[in-house]
């Protein structure tokens, strides 16, 4: 297999989703993230790469504000969403965690019934008009998690009962099931074989059809295969961001260099 | 040679057995560790537990089985015709190990030698008068058959102690000559000794297994004697509860069940939904600083003895209740009242509740919140839809175990509700529940033999099967959540 194959790239006439500028992390006096600048393009796979502690993650947990579930965590600097300051007072950040959805590196199903995971995001956003409805969106959700057809006659057994591919995909339902515009994924495939990785990976090309997905991960060939632009983080900083062929193939800074042919990180 | 000494020799014996296991060892590797199976301390724990761990066995036998020997060696003394309608052999047999203790004090005082005290005979001698004299009061002339079996039990329980004394340092210095002359470099001291020790861990648990069953044969054996006077439908399924000693007690366990689960009902009213408010607040939404501070504080109550709760129900709960809601609303005239009793209980349950649910909720993953926080759902709809569910069955449990301390809770009851057996719905009459007529049927001077009685030992084997049910319950659900994440 060719794992540095490069998917097509058509993301020059793509509009910018997310702009940063000039954020700053700190978590208490430690100085996690340090003069990020960044235009994220809509319906584009964005990936973020970069050793472990870089910063990524934390990066990623600013652009839906999970960082102020954290006490010791302060954002300084700019994030918009199609213009909108996110750190703004009048946003709120539960409505804005809505409109950018998140899955997360464990899968981490509700002990709840399959259709009750997916149900619970609409529910409490007032999606549904009805039951009628309910079950449509719950459909629609689990046939862009590209499990549909493997659950639809098990809905109501709990969500925990599925293998770890399944349950992973199942969270990926039940975040695209409040419509969100950007769905962030931290190592969506880390907890999970090469079976599973690749249905997910194969999904996740799928999802840029309609959102704009920002995924972290470790693996750059992961990065390779689903990503148009790829961020290189290091230490903090954002060293590199551009096309991902460019990245991997022709990387202008030398530290990316190194990281791409695995002499730091 | 009293039992101190030979346990002093015996451990004596195995500080010895210790250092010279540990030198011999060392020796036979000469001196270099390396060359040993184990480290040398093993060589002298191994010599040490052989010399201690059989003896001390072997004392705790003999000290449980000697007594009961002589006593009926002795018994033999006794004719049976002697034992009037009213006594019983147990009493006639008091009575000899004390005229016993009274010739050993005599000697020891020596107002008798050790020959008279074995010969003398009350044909010669007013041996109450004598015994009298160096301060052993008895309360009736000894009887001759009495005075035969003391001076036998003299005997017999000083050939027992010579016997133990020489079996025990026996065995002591037989363990530690074996343990001793096995070691050497080779030999494996290091898993013999933690087989040692397993054994000792093994022999905890029993102890503590063995106790439970020997708890429940004892109530097994007096409510099968209850049940043989008094007709278990009649126990089970009457109505009424009054107890007295002309031998037509009504003894119906209902009234003092229903008090029982009423008491415990409003126990739990009080105690499950503050407690789990408290757990909430405690775990969800507390600074880790106020959470230090407030948990320990809450845990505190648990640590209040509950007669010091029952004080609290007796002065200030009962009056306050009767004098601004029982007598304004007309229901009652009491002080003591199932309200009383049940406030007060629920008061002292609230940390069970609030400390297991508090760490149960704890144990629900972050994950899960962080899940249903990037869904866009807030604090409050987190807890209530995602955690409270996942910690459920744990909550349940806690509850349950909360529900099985307050139906065995007696003292809150006692100065609380009162000791009146009665069938009310009104919170405000006194009531009163299964533990607390427990121990008014057994204190007191009672016939040990009447149903009124035993009657205790059913009422307890009763709640016992009730309170165990619930714990296994609890325990079922505490399990299955526990399956749940991993």
């Amino acid at each position: 297999m060719d794992d540095l194959r490069i998917v097509e790239r058509d993301v020059d006439a793509k509009e910018t989703k997310i702009s940063a500028k000039n954020v700053q992390v700190y978590y208490g006096d430690n100085h996690a993230i340090k003069d990020v600048n960044v235009e994220i393009a809509d319906k584009t796979v964005t990936a973020f790469i970069g050793p472990s502690g870089c910063g990524k993650s934390t990066f990623l947990r600013c652009i839906n504000r999970m960082n102020d579930t954290i006490d010791v965590c302060r954002v300084e600097g700019d994030i918009a969403i199609d213009g909108e300051d996110i750190y703004d007072r009048k946003v709120d950040p539960v409505q804005l965690r809505a409109k950018v959805g998140m899955v997360f590196q464990k899968p981490n199903p509700f002990p709840k019934s399959i259709y009750d995971n997916i149900a619970y995001g609409p529910r409490i956003h007032g999606l549904a008009k009805n039951k009628a409805d309910l079950d449509n969106i719950v459909e629609q959700s689990l046939r862009r998690g590209a499990i549909w057809d493997e659950v639809k006659d098990r809905l109501h057994e709990p969500g925990t009962g599925l293998s770890g591919g399944q349950q992973q995909r199942l969270c990926i339902a039940r975040a695209v099931a409040t419509e969100p515009e950007v769905l962030l994924m931290d190592e969506p495939c880390s907890a999970l074989d090469p079976i599973a990785t690749a249905q997910v990976e194969e999904l996740i090309d799928e999802l840029r059809q309609n959102y704009s997905v920002v995924i972290v991960t470790h693996s750059m060939q992961q990065a390779a295969r689903v990503s148009q632009k790829t961020a290189f983080f290091h230490l903090g900083y954002l060293v590199e961001y551009g096309e991902t062929g460019t990245i991997f193939t022709n990387p202008e800074d030398p530290r990316t260099e190194s990281y791409i042919t695995g002499r730091i990180g | 040679m009293s039992v101190f000494f030979l346990l002093i020799i015996v451990l004596g014996f195995g500080a010895l057995g210790f250092v010279l296991g540990r030198s011999r060892a060392l020796a036979s590797a000469d001196g270099n560790i390396r060359n040993l199976h184990s480290l040398p301390n093993y060589y002298g724990f191994n010599v040490a537990l052989s010399t201690i761990i059989p003896a001390l066995g072997l004392l705790a036998i003999l000290s449980l089985v000697l007594p009961i020997l002589i006593d009926n060696r002795v018994s033999t003394f006794i004719p049976a015709d002697s034992i009037s309608e009213d006594t019983t052999r147990s009493l006639v047999m008091s009575d000899v190990r004390r005229v016993a203790d009274g010739l050993d004090t005599a000697v020891a005082a020596g107002a008798m030698t050790e020959d008279e005290a074995q010969t003398v005979s009350t044909e010669t001698t007013d041996v109450r008068e004598r015994l009298g004299a160096v301060g052993v009061a008895l309360g009736s002339n000894v009887e001759p058959f009495v005075l035969r079996a003391a001076q036998s039990y003299r005997a017999q329980a000083a050939a027992a102690q010579l016997w133990t004394t020489f079996l025990i340092i026996g065995v002591a210095i037989g363990g530690f000559a074996i343990s001793f002359l096995r070691t050497n470099r080779e030999f494996r001291a290091r898993n013999v000794v933690e087989n040692g020790v397993l054994v000792l861990l093994m022999a905890a648990a029993s102890i503590a297994i063995l106790t439970t069953l020997g708890i429940v044969f004892s109530m097994v054996f007096e409510t099968r004697n209850f049940f043989q006077d008094y007709h278990w439908t009649d126990f089970f399924f009457g109505t009424t509860w009054s107890p007295n000693f002309r031998g037509d007690s009504d003894l119906g366990i209902i009234p003092l069940l229903w008090g029982t689960l009423y008491i415990s009902f409003i126990a739990l009213l009080v105690a499950v939904p503050i407690g789990l408010f408290a757990a909430i607040y405690l775990s969800e939404y507390a600074t880790h600083k106020f959470r230090s501070f407030a948990k320990p504080a809450i845990e505190i109550l648990a640590g209040i003895p509950t007669i010091v709760y029952g004080l609290f129900a007796l002065i200030t709960v009962g009056p306050f209740l009767r004098d601004y809601f029982a007598q304004p609303s007309g229901l009652g005239e009491s002080a003591s009242s199932v309200m009383t009793a049940g406030l007060v209980m629920g008061i002292m349950l609230i940390p069970f509740v609030s400390s297991l649910s508090d760490d149960i909720i704890n144990a629900v993953p972050q994950s899960m919140r962080d899940g249903s926080l990037g869904i866009g759902a807030t604090h409050s709809e987190t807890i209530r839809q995602v955690v409270l569910p996942a910690a459920l069955p744990g909550i349940v449990g806690a509850v349950l175990l909360a529900a099985s301390r307050a139906i065995g809770e007696t003292m809150i009851v006692v100065l609380g509700a009162g000791a009146a057996a009665r069938l009310d719905l009104n919170p405000f009459e006194a009531m009163t529940t299964v533990t607390v007529k427990i121990v008014s049927q057994l204190t007191g001077d009672t016939d040990f033999a009447s149903p009124e009685t035993l009657v205790a030992f059913a009422l307890g084997l009763t709640l016992f099967v009730i309170t165990l049910g619930l714990n296994v319950f609890a325990l079922y659900i505490v399990r299955k959540y526990r399956e749940q994440y991993e």
